[in-house]
């Protein structure tokens, strides 16, 4: 499925922020065999004095920004043509979980895929008892790796409930668990450590959902943001599978990616434009349209 | 337990009495069995390397001890060494606990000791090269991948990023302890952003306060040479040439602070503050009075996830934007490299010993405290099986475990009192924990009520890469604790610290900080952070502040006095002025000066590193005085009395400032403020006690405020009236206490300033303090109404505004 993206991010300061510089994660990722980002463009107002870019640990593409004249506004506008290609349909080849553990001890190297990296808690996602008890709750003995990540993420679409308004981008997610309601960050960040809580290596994934629906299709919750969902380690010969727990289906080709980190701290699309001081208001919107339905 | 024999003696110049004395002060230090002691050598016999200090201290009468002890303490105190604990109610401060005895080590043991650090700090940065580099440790399963992967201390941002210097490390402390056996072995390692050497130069020079003669200094050797090879060490790792040198220290809200400030003024470095710095096409800058000034080297005490908010810890507001970028571009050196931590984790202690065997070829010279990972299924057995010798704790901490904080089971007990099976615990943890040997230390003789006492003891150790390798510093920092229980030596739990003595069998160079063989050069000059800057300002304007209250407080207590009636008009005059300054109706209580003084010294806590030790001393002993002399008088002209002593303490300071602080912009910004804050109270001074409806006798009290009685008696012939009062106070350029007399000070301390004029045109502050005092010269007093005092009040905070934009900000 090809696509053609646009994103626009804007942020009006009240008073004019000195020194600005802010690190960008919002182009799309070119993913060998899964997406082909055919032609991409990043344009910036005002437009900074400095500006780089490279790749971070993770491999997502990030610019970095400097600007020396201070500035009241900024906005960023992201055009891109992408080519989400459709993985076959693969037999659930992953192990049990307790077989899960020994291929994880069995991999070694410390590469941005390695599943070392997203075991352990991480800067946003804390281990929380509640998370771990509904995960294992919603497992069946002798579940498969794959067959407990989809159960996990339905009971938990089936627990929690969308409400664009009642959480933020900084609500810890056993708050947002406790509550039983989020957006798309804290059903991703709930699962990840319910799944981590449980041995299943679980990250982070931003990016954006296809705006319109295919014809007779419900529109997906979280079009009209930036997106989030899991990507979990299924074991050597599986790999890493990806699953929107806020839609709760897997993801397939109508998601485009441009991160992937341990949660959203490793991914958030902008950083250090938030100031501390003198107030601010911020725009955000997503286009993202099938060029070819 | 064994008690302690002299040394034996084989001199013929030692008197009985001499014998009697050392046999006096030991025979009854007793070393608890199963362990070393520094003073006392395995043979029951004090060890050679301590025989003539016990010797001459014994001969001390205890008057003679205590006067040299407190002489120590006095000095530490002047000096303003204090220890910041932190207690449920936030930080207070408490005097540091100098044990006043040294360590005393053999020269032919420490080189032992050295040459295992060495080679200790070099397999650490292979480590650390190899974690951020290639990864082969994990590759080949010298590491388990989640001790790195699951560890906090990895930077990812850093992975892949050659350090701009080539190296990670390049200062290091070890915490050493002696083992029963009298071998030394390694607590824990220091990488990440060790502190402690700046205390160990404060208590060298206590110690040897107390231990003057007729105690012989020539065999111990020195510190300074060490602080001297570091620093040109670091100034030949310089990124480039026109760069400058920093501490970056988290501020003052971190324990020690203290460090921090008087590291830099001993080693002439900038100290510096996250938001001091900003990152410029990829270089870092500080922010200076004098425009942006390029930084190349950053001797960094701040937490690494701290430094960079963009690319490590977002929630940080100690650190600077934009300083891993910097790195990344190789244009600043940071000692030590940002991640550095990693390493100092208490699990790598368990597996660096095979990776010493695995990178060098060979065994760690100093074996560290016996670690077990419990990740591994028979280690994990072996701790649980053995719970009462371990302490068991969070296996990625960078603490150690025997500190406040650190281990939560020991010997099978948990510390916060939970009931659940250790062992289950320990089986259930598994990777998250580690278990470490509950070690037993040496001890050391502490002196109290007349005898030594012998105290468990752990030493902290520096090592510093130089241009001619890795160099240990010949001293130390010596953590006592407070009982004989080995668990007590966390310092912020009633323990003690004492310098280390490394003493040769010969004489030894004198060393200094300075090279003195090259020829004389003057230091370049150094530049000024704004933020310091601000601070020294307002430390002028607060300390300013606090005298007008005082004066004003005179003022009324004194009309008190006279009349004994609160209704009097000028009382009640006073009174409200006083209220709309902030201070509250009841003023026997100096709340609002003791505020501004509050101020002051945080203030001045801010720019330790630029502000005389006399300075200080004075500025607290002010603070000392308004609460203890003045609080406790009465009303009226007893307490009018202490407000005048108050007044004399605080020219005292100000004399301080002005006759000894070196002419250089921190100064000119000081007395910036003060010039400030005086023209701003003259004025308002003047609207309310010289304005024409003022009752009878406010002349007086605006001419008091002045300090001006004398001047004012003999300038005019005539009788008091408002044109003598606003002539005096506002317009005359010759009284220092007057409006214009300020403005000519600012006038001429922004024209030393950078920045005075730009392009040949004066700068906005230049313009705004000469339009003020052309006014103020030109104007008739008569002139000088009600409107025009207000119009001058906003002209001269309209030129405060003005100051903080040019250099301030």
């Amino acid at each position: 499925m090809r696509y053609d993206l646009t994103l626009e991010i804007g942020y009006d300061y009240g008073a004019p922020a000195p020194a600005l510089r802010t690190v960008l994660r919002v182009m799309p990722r070119q993913l060998a065999g899964e997406q082909n980002v055919e032609a991409a463009h990043l344009q910036v107002t005002p437009e900074p004095e400095e500006i780089a870019h490279r790749a971070d640990f993770f491999g997502n593409p990030v610019t970095d920004m400097g600007f020396q004249v201070p500035v009241t506004a900024l906005s960023a506008r992201i055009t891109a043509r992408v080519e989400r290609l459709s993985r076959p349909l693969q037999l659930d080849l992953s192990p049990g979980l307790s077989g899960l553990a020994a291929e994880v001890a069995g991999h070694r190297g410390l590469t941005a895929d390695a599943p070392h990296h997203f075991l352990a808690d991480s800067p946003r996602v804390p281990s929380d008892d509640a998370i771990e008890r509904f995960t294992r709750d919603s497992l069946d003995p002798g579940m498969t790796a794959l067959g407990a990540v989809r159960a996990v993420g339905h009971a938990l679409n089936a627990h929690m409930r969308f409400d664009a308004g009642a959480t933020d981008v900084n609500t810890p997610p056993p708050e947002a668990f406790a509550a039983g309601h989020g957006v798309c960050q804290d059903f991703t960040h709930v699962m990840i450590a319910g799944l981590r809580a449980v041995g299943v290596p679980a990250g982070y994934v931003s990016g954006f959902l296809r705006t319109t629906p295919p014809p007779g299709q419900k529109r997906l919750q979280g079009a009209d943001a930036m997106h989030a969902w899991v990507r979990a380690w299924c074991g050597a010969e599986l790999g890493w599978i990806e699953y929107d727990p806020t839609n709760d289906l897997m993801v397939g080709t109508d998601h485009i990616v441009v991160a992937v980190g341990r949660d959203y701290s490793d991914v958030a699309p902008v950083r250090g434009a938030v100031r501390l001081s003198g107030g601010q208001a911020s725009r955000h919107s997503v286009d993202l349209v099938p060029l070819d339905a | 337990m064994r008690a302690a024999r002299p040394a034996e003696d084989d001199r013929m110049d030692q008197t009985a009495d001499a014998r009697d004395a050392v046999a006096g002060l030991i025979g009854n230090y007793t070393v608890p069995d199963g362990v070393a002691d520094e003073m006392i050598g395995p043979d029951g016999r004090v060890r050679p390397v301590w025989q003539p200090f016990i010797e001459r201290f014994a001969q001390l009468a205890p008057d003679d001890i205590a006067r040299r002890f407190a002489r120590g303490d006095r000095y530490l105190r002047d000096a303003g060494v204090f220890f910041r604990q932190s207690t449920g109610d936030g930080p207070a401060d408490r005097d540091w606990p100098l044990s006043h005895l040294p360590v005393i080590l053999d020269e032919t043991e420490w080189l032992g000791i050295a040459d295992g650090l060495v080679q200790r700090c070099e397999v650490l940065e292979q480590v650390l090269a190899d974690l951020y580099g290639p990864g082969w440790l994990v590759r080949e399963g010298m590491l388990p991948p989640e001790l790195v992967a699951g560890n906090p201390g990895w930077l990812r941002p850093l992975v892949g990023e050659r350090p701009p210097s080539g190296r990670f490390l390049h200062f290091v402390a070890f915490e050493l302890g002696r083992a029963p056996d009298g071998s030394w072995f390694v607590l824990g390692d220091r990488t990440e952003a060790p502190s402690g050497a700046g205390f160990a130069l404060e208590n060298r020079v206590a110690t040897m306060r107390v231990f003057s003669e007729p105690f012989g200094h020539q065999s111990i050797h020195r510190l300074a040479g060490f602080f001297r090879a570091f620093r040109s060490a670091l100034e030949r790792s310089a990124t480039s040439l026109d760069g400058r040198m920093g501490i970056l220290t988290p501020g003052l809200g971190t324990e020690t602070y203290f460090e921090h400030a008087y590291i830099a003024r001993y080693l002439g470095l900038m100290l510096l503050e996250g938001e001091d710095l900003t990152v410029v096409d990829g270089r870092v800058m500080v922010r200076t009075v004098a425009g942006l000034k390029p930084v190349s080297v950053l001797w960094r005490r701040l937490d690494s996830a701290f430094a960079d908010p963009l690319e490590l810890d977002e929630r940080s507001a100690l650190g600077t934007p934009g300083l891993v970028r910097a790195l990344r571009d190789g244009n600043v050196c940071m000692a030590n490299a940002l991640g550095a931590g990693l390493v100092q984790s208490r699990a790598f202690l368990a597996f660096l010993p095979r990776i010493a065997r695995y990178l060098t070829g060979e065994s760690l010279k100093l074996p560290n405290l016996a670690t077990w990972w419990c990740g591994q299924a028979r280690e994990r057995d072996y701790v649980a099986a053995n719970l009462e010798r371990m302490m068991v704790g969070d296996a990625m901490s960078q603490d150690l475990p025997f500190e406040a904080d650190g281990a939560q089971l020991i010997a099978g007990r948990f510390r916060d009192g939970r009931t659940v099976d250790p062992a289950a615990w320990v089986q259930a943890q598994k990777g998250a924990v580690v278990g470490q040997e509950a070690v037993t230390l040496s001890t050391t003789p502490v002196y109290a009520d007349g005898a030594l006492h012998a105290r468990p003891v752990m030493l902290r150790v520096f090592a510093a890469r130089t241009n001619a390798g890795w160099k240990v510093m010949p001293g130390g920092y010596a953590r006592i604790g407070g009982s004989a229980d080995a668990t007590a030596l966390a310092l912020r739990r009633g323990g003690r610290v004492a310098d280390v003595w490394i003493v040769s069998d010969r004489e030894l160079e004198r060393e200094t900080l300075t090279d003195s063989s090259g020829p004389f050069r003057r230091a370049k000059d150094s530049l000024l952070p704004a933020r310091a800057a601000d601070n020294l300002l307002w430390l002028g304007r607060y300390v300013e502040r606090a005298e007008t209250m005082v004066r004003l407080l005179r003022a009324y207590h004194l009309r008190l006095a006279e009349t004994g009636r609160t209704d009097d008009l000028r009382v009640a005059r006073i009174d409200a002025h006083l209220r709309r300054l902030g201070v509250p109706r009841d003023v026997s209580t100096p709340g609002a000066v003791t505020t501004a003084l509050d101020a002051a010294i945080r203030a001045a806590s801010k720019v330790r590193d630029r502000f005389s030790i006399d300075g200080w001393v004075a500025l607290e002993t002010l603070r000392h005085d308004i609460v203890e002399e003045v609080e406790a008088v009465q009303a009226g002209d007893e307490a009018a009395r202490a407000l005048s002593q108050f007044l004399r303490g605080s020219a005292g300071f100000a004399g301080l400032v002005h006759d000894n602080m070196y002419r250089f912009v921190g100064w000119r910004f000081l007395s910036i403020g003060r010039a400030l804050e005086r023209a701003l109270s003259m004025v308002r001074t003047l609207r309310d006690f010289a304005a024409p409806d003022a009752p009878e006798g406010c002349y007086d009290i605006a001419i008091e405020m002045g300090d001006s009685v004398m001047t004012h008696r003999r300038r005019y012939q005539i009788e008091t009236n408002r044109n003598t009062v606003i002539d005096l106070l506002a317009l005359d350029n010759r009284n220092p206490r007057s409006v214009r007399f300020q403005v000519a000070q600012i006038h001429a301390m922004a024209a030393e300033l950078p920045g005075a004029e730009e392009n040949g045109a004066l700068s906005p502050v230049m313009r705004a303090a000469m339009r003020i005092d052309t006014r103020l010269a030109t104007a008739e007093p008569a002139e000088m109404d009600g409107r025009a005092l207000d119009a001058l009040a906003r002209d001269l905070t309209d030129l405060s505004e003005k100051i903080t934009a040019t250099w301030l900000v």
